[in-house]
């Protein structure tokens, strides 16, 4: 069997490789503006456009440099800290995913972000642990942070489900709220870390000894001030959601659902209690994100949120949409995105360019996404017509029949557009 | 009373032309989540255009009376421009809804992140640092009106006071704007074709109208309007500065749209509501200045028990709650087009 046209013709390789060639585009872009900017800008040049196109790929492996010149290896700091970073994302992502499996477009991850961010540094924070030994409030703190996200996500799912509001409205609506809402708390908390000339900032849990457990990951990575086990964590997560998703009965529910409310509806399915259930556990999902990256001990939460979202909602999207709102393959593709974070200050480190063009790449990516659809069809079209050249000699059952040689049905756009 | 008649309306007139802006690529079948980006963008334009001039001597009159005409043209030709890059910006989000039957909501998502990035990235590099700032001078010393420009400088009754003195020509502009745009799309037949697209765009097709052009036009009418905003609501509320942040104006212009039930007149009395919300979150501490703000507010505001509810973080939060109360209980009624956020299909009935 031709090798090459078979994998093409697999729906699922066309998904990594369309996601491949929109990474590609998506570095090539930033490299390209880094390059132009360069050209223009006398005082950067063509050798720091280069050594920022350099650290745009390869800014993971960048161990400093040495006179001028960039040195690449193995360095554990920025792997602890790239795995540390996309803890947060990962988690996220797995909450728009997870919605959009559903049928439902989660933009309100950041709001939910922030319900989860606000209930485990209070509880974490104005429990004592004196009296309650610090593990136990990690606990208490993180399963209160998932709770808060699943309030916060279940309204949007409640309107939907009951009004049948459009959620995307609704979610950008509780994004607002809960972003002035966390300014409203934190403003009369008490919680103001008081060091130096800091402001509008909260302790860091660390302050009274609730901090996330290392797992013996701070060994593997032993430079890395902030790995901890929270990548563990949501690994463990990722998993669960996929086994939720793809091997039980309301995980079955909840995908009919969101394919067709109304035939999932005849079919017994309770619709109402699926749409709000797939928000809340969306909502559950980003508030656990929030738990664990501001409950590493490690991060300080300004406080002061009500002007701009946190980014991590918006990098979700990023995440899920580019794993194909696939849960593991959203372990990987976070990791992606804090890699191209920690490229990002490295770059703002050694150049005269600063880390905003990560979140330039990122948003590039996104809006590729959305034709991940076309350059698929593009794929699926260059596997028909290797097919084609080649004459096949296999006899084909039903199993192995490829893509060119199926009935015209199979070919129908639409039906690859329900499951994007 | 003019302090608070001037400070409402420095906030509610962007927020009303850019919830027009809204209401141009629905009503065309287009959603446009991206208005957030589009006016990052149009307010980084239109300032990098007014620090350029300036920087390079173009407009090199000394702002003061005597050349104020002048200044007025440099504002105005500033908010051209923001308007003219922002529709260009709204094109990525056209091409990716028209030509391509993209997912509407996810490429102006994109577009949201993609704006604030990448004006960051050039600001740090123009300015080497968060933001961009005027090149001399402030907003007001450049482009505000005041009553002695206008040989007025003896008058003193409410109507010089409130609408004639210490104003931007960017406020009036902008209502003459609305007012010309809302007869457009209600009274003309172009109006009438690009609201059919945005209903029954087959029924429309039927009829010999081009949908695919219709709805690039209300995107590029869309993305000028809110590119300008952008533009006017950088210039009156933060000084002509531009730090790839407009404090999610987009998204409480969205909130306008659905709170005026996509209807001009009605979206006007939203913004001038959301407006005054924002005009006492921002000077809450001062309603009552030289006791022309609302002395009811005021008396509140030093209330024990409700001046603990009523302060800025309630008066930001109430435009979201409010629209999302109308969005629960309007629901019904609602007059979102229908045919908004579905590609158009040729072959769909």
């Amino acid at each position: 069997m031709k090798k090459s046209g078979n994998l093409l013709s697999k729906d699922g390789t066309r998904s990594v490789l369309a996601t491949l060639i929109s990474i590609l585009i998506g570095l090539v872009a930033g490299a390209v503006i880094i390059l132009i900017v360069g050209l223009c800008d006398s005082k950067l040049g063509l050798t720091e456009a280069w050594k920022g196109i350099r650290l745009i790929f390869f800014g993971l492996l960048s161990k400093g440099q040495q006179a001028g010149r960039l040195i690449f290896g193995f360095n554990s700091t920025n792997i602890g800290d790239m795995l540390f970073r996309a803890v947060p994302i990962i988690m996220t992502g797995l909450s728009v995913s997870l919605a959009y499996k559903t049928g439902l477009f989660n933009i309100g991850a950041s709001g939910q972000y922030l319900a989860g961010t606000t209930a485990s540094l209070f509880i974490a924070l104005k429990m004592n642990t004196a009296v309650v030994s610090p593990w136990i409030v990690w606990i208490l703190a993180f399963l209160g942070g998932i709770l808060a996200g699943a309030f916060w996500g279940s309204i949007p799912g409640m309107l939907k489900a009951f009004l049948n509001i459009n959620e995307v409205l609704a979610c950008i609506m509780t994004n607002w709220l809960a972003a002035n809402i966390v300014t409203w708390l934190f403003e009369g908390s008490g919680l103001q870390c008081t060091e130096g000339t800091k402001t509008q900032v909260i302790w860091k849990t660390s302050h009274n000894g609730v901090a996330t457990a290392k797992m013996g990951l701070d060994k593997i990575f032993p430079d890395s001030q902030q790995i901890d086990g929270g990548i563990i964590i949501a690994i463990i997560i990722a998993i669960l959601v996929y086994i939720l998703l793809s091997k039980t009965t309301l995980g079955f529910e909840l995908k009919a659902c969101g394919s067709n409310r109304h035939s999932a509806k005849y079919a017994g399915i309770r619709d109402k209690r699926c749409i709000i259930l797939s928000m809340a556990l969306a909502g559950a999902l980003a508030g656990a994100g929030a738990s664990l990256y501001w409950l590493s001990g490690t991060t300080e939460f300004h406080w002061q949120t009500y002007l701009s979202l946190p980014g991590e909602g918006f990098t979700g999207i990023a995440v899920a949409l580019l794993g194909a709102c696939h849960p593991i393959a959203n372990i990987f593709t976070g990791m992606f995105m804090s890699t191209l974070n920690v490229a990002g200050s490295k770059l703002s480190f050694f150049t005269g360019y600063n880390e905003y063009i990560t979140d330039v790449i990122i948003a590039v990516i996104v809006y590729l996404s959305a034709f991940s659809l076309l350059i698929k069809t593009w794929l699926g079209k260059r596997a028909k017509k290797a097919e084609e050249k080649k004459i096949p000699d296999v006899v084909y059952t039903s199993k192995n029949m490829p893509e060119g040689a199926k009935p015209p049905v199979s070919e129908n756009t639409g039906k690859e557009g329900n499951e994007q | 009373m003019s302090y608070l008649i001037q400070q409402t309306l420095i906030y509610a007139i962007p927020l009303m032309i850019v919830a027009l802006a809204g209401v141009f690529a629905e009503r065309s079948g287009i959603i446009n989540l991206a208005l957030e980006g589009i006016m990052i963008f149009g307010a980084f334009i239109g300032v990098l255009f007014v620090h350029m001039c300036q920087k390079h001597g173009i407009f090199a009159l000394l702002p003061g009376a005597a050349n104020w005409g002048s200044m007025q043209l440099f504002e105005i030709l500033g908010m051209v421009i923001a308007g003219i890059l922002g529709s260009l910006f709204a094109l990525l989000l056209g091409f990716a809804a028209i030509n391509l039957k993209a997912d509407q909501t996810i490429s102006g998502t994109a577009l949201n992140m993609l704006a604030p990035a990448i004006v960051l990235f050039f600001v740090r590099i123009i300015a080497n640092q968060e933001e961009l700032r005027l090149y001399k001078g402030d907003a007001a010393e450049w482009f505000m009106i005041k009553k002695g420009m206008l040989g007025l400088g003896e008058a003193d009754n409410f109507f010089v006071n409130t609408f004639l003195n210490k104003v931007y020509i960017a406020t009036y502009l902008c209502i003459l704007i609305f007012i010309v745009c809302s007869i457009v799309l209600y009274k003309t037949r172009f109006g009438l074709r690009l609201r059919s697209c945005g209903e029954n765009p087959q029924a429309a097709d039927s009829l010999g109208i081009n949908v695919r052009k219709m709805r690039y036009s209300g995107i590029i009418i869309s993305g000028f309007l809110a590119g300008m905003g952008g533009f006017v609501y950088a210039l009156t509320t933060s000084n002509c500065m531009s730090n790839g942040d407009v404090a999610g104006f987009g998204f409480l212009a969205l909130a306008v749209m659905i709170f005026g039930n996509w209807k001009p007149l009605n979206i006007a009395l939203a913004a001038l509501l959301f407006g005054l919300f924002k005009c006492l979150a921002a000077g809450y501490s001062s309603i009552d200045i030289n006791g022309d703000g609302i002395k009811l507010l005021y008396e509140l505001s030093k209330h024990p028990t409700w001046g603990k509810v009523l302060n800025p973080n309630f008066y930001r939060m109430l435009p979201y709650l409010i629209s999302l109360l109308v969005l629960a209980f309007t629901s019904k009624k609602s007059r979102a087009p229908k045919a908004e956020g579905i590609p158009y299909d040729k072959g769909m009935r």
